[in-house]
């Protein structure tokens, strides 16, 4: 059982944001000072690398070695997007974050810019956070009237200032070449072969980070990155993370736990465990383009390393999980028509492969199934990792694991020309229950 | 052809004139003209392009491409039905099914005193209150039958301008 405190979400309070007098009686925006008094931009660098952060938004890239990625002699101005447009079903993090202390979203970008010799930064969001929007946008403010942003930042002769860009929304525009597309005013198409630290928005060097990963930040400076490494659980892992819990648990939330801590303790402790009638069958582990993860893996570290190497993917820590009595073929049929709809169509095997599997899961879940569409669901999941961008790649991953993991089930849909799980007694526990049922 | 009040005009060409680079705007423009005429029509698309210095055409590549841009009429509120996987688990459509017979309306269709539109959209991040759905940027959840006709009842009734998003 994990007591730690929370470090990410110490300020969290219930039904409104932590204030900035909040923020800083718990140290916020020392960091900032601290490394506008003592460091130079490319030691805020270093020390992000020594802490081991990874990116928290799925791609789990070193976020020091990415800001070092920004040259010293690049050219000016150079910008900062914190990434708050996560929209992979399961994920609901960002939101929390953003919801519970938003000047530590704020002072984490702000050192990202100092670190990079940024001018301007830019919280991207989408448009279903409209409250999250509308919350930065004054605590901006907050922050630009207290000196910690805008020109001469703490008299320290860095000036950086940030906005927000609403995102009118779309699940591409999460994908960072594709997001800064979107920002220019482009269709968000991602872009191949961009170097962002030196051609990214309008052409010139970006950092592109999601929000938790900036939010990690002012902790590093501040407690070394030393301490940032111990917070984890797993020997390869650093700092905490915000797994996001859903699905069958008695109480789907966000919890800030040690990097690496095992998945049945996130479900059985600090989710409550299965509602009265469940049980675990599989979850999702980190968003909808992660692998199915079955029962076997529940004393997995809830890590990037640890999940790799049993062939699965820490993704964003949204976990997703199932009960018995849940439809896999159903599940995934749900997942590819998300895929299918949020397909930007740029590129062939992604807007033509997506929907073919998923008229291929349509028939199998609706009985008009054929044992033929086993083989076509693997060739077809296969091309779809030939794709320009990861999207497609990402919704190969629950359907290649459904084959891998729960083949019976699916060729027990062809069988039976249908559904098993329908007319089937379920318990549901504070479940919808439709007029009539 | 309608045109935009001189001055949300003044308002839109200070915001793009302030903006490092005009296109930057193209969505907050595209929300405030939707916010005006109820939704992006084609009048109102061109004003925007205008206001831009983009071609019509170049915005409407955006306009198609988002969620949250509507190009034909909707209702003062736009019932956005979260039918991510998630929620899937706990209504299998249901929610929408429910809303749609309860208003009388298809998706993307308007109740005939113009005040809802439901339309299905992916997750929108309320995953720990699932079922859950959005309605003009305020997130409900989690759902059953007697909460939805609750919350249709209050926003009959009850003006409230909390267009965020249109």
């Amino acid at each position: 059982m994990n007591t730690m405190p929370p470090v990410l979400l110490k300020n969290r309070r219930e039904g409104r944001p932590a204030t900035l007098d909040e923020y800083r009686a718990g140290g916020g925006y020392e960091a900032l000072a601290q490394a506008l008094k003592e460091y130079a931009p490319r030691q805020v660098s270093e020390m992000v690398k020594d802490s081991g952060l990874r990116g928290r938004g799925g791609a789990a890239f070193p976020a020091g070695v990415k800001w070092l990625g920004v040259r010293e002699d690049a050219p000016h101005p150079r910008y900062v997007v914190t990434n708050t447009d996560e929209m992979e079903p399961g994920t609901f993090k960002d939101r929390v974050l953003v919801d519970a202390d938003p000047h530590q979203v704020i002072e984490g970008s702000i050192l990202a810019g100092y670190a990079v010799g940024a001018q301007r930064g830019i919280i991207f969001i989408r448009p279903s956070y409209e409250q999250g929007a509308e919350l930065l946008e004054r605590e901006l403010a907050v922050a630009r009237h207290a000196g910690f942003l805008g020109k001469n930042i703490l008299g320290r002769g860095f000036s950086f200032d940030l906005t927000v860009h609403r995102s009118a929304g779309r699940y591409i525009c999460g994908e960072a070449t594709a997001q800064v597309n979107a920002i220019m005013g482009l269709r968000p198409h991602p872009m191949k072969g961009v170097h962002m630290a030196e051609q990214g928005l309008w052409g010139l060097p970006t950092l592109v980070n999601n929000v938790e990963t900036l939010a990690c930040v002012p902790h590093i400076i501040r407690n070394g990155p030393e301490w940032f490494r111990g917070l984890a659980r797993s020997q390869t892992g650093s700092g905490t993370k915000l797994y996001a819990l859903s699905g069958k648990v008695n109480r789907p939330g966000v919890y800030e736990l040690p990097m690496g801590t095992r998945l049945r303790e996130i479900i059985e402790v600090h989710g409550g465990g299965l509602p009265p009638g469940c049980e675990f069958k599989a979850c999702l582990p980190g968003g909808a383009s992660t692998r199915y993860l079955p029962r076997e893996f529940l004393d997995v570290e809830m890590d990037f390393d640890p999940l790799k190497a049993v062939g699965h993917r820490l993704g964003t820590g949204a976990i997703i999980v199932y009960d018995q009595h849940t439809c896999f073929v159903g599940a995934t049929l749900n997942l590819q028509e998300f895929f299918a709809r949020e397909s930007c169509g740029w590129c062939t095997p992604c807007r033509e492969g997506i929907p073919y599997i998923r008229d291929l899961l349509w028939r199998i879940e609706n009985g008009a199934g054929q044992e033929e569409f086993i083989p076509m669901l693997r060739q077809m999941a296969g091309h779809l990792r030939k794709s320009y961008c990861a999207f497609a790649p990402g919704a190969a991953e629950p359907v290649i694991s459904l084959l891998d993991y729960f083949e019976d089930e699916v060729r027990e849909h062809i069988r039976r020309q249908g559904c098993p799980h329908k007319d089937v007694e379920k318990p549901r526990p504070h479940l919808w229950y439709p007029p009539g049922a | 052809m309608c045109m935009l009040p001189q001055e949300l005009q003044e308002k839109l060409k200070g915001k793009i004139a302030a903006a490092p680079e005009p296109r930057e705007q193209a969505v907050d423009v595209m929300f405030a003209v939707q916010k005006h005429y109820g939704y992006l029509n084609d009048a109102g698309l061109l004003e925007a392009a205008m206001l831009l210095g983009m071609t019509p055409l170049e915005l409407e590549e955006l306009a198609t491409f988002y969620d949250f841009i509507y190009r034909q009429p909707v209702g003062r509120y736009v019932i956005h039905v979260c039918d991510g996987v998630v929620c899937w688990m706990f209504h299998e459509g249901s929610v929408f099914d429910y809303l749609c017979k309860k208003l009388g309306v298809c998706a993307g269709g308007m109740t005939a005193d113009g005040l809802f539109t439901v339309l299905p959209a992916s997750c929108i991040g309320d995953c720990d209150h699932a079922p859950a759905m959005l309605i003009n940027g305020v997130p409900y959840g989690p759902l059953t039958p007697s909460m939805i006709d609750q919350i249709l009842e209050k926003l009959r009734s009850e003006y409230c301008d909390l267009v965020v998003c249109r």
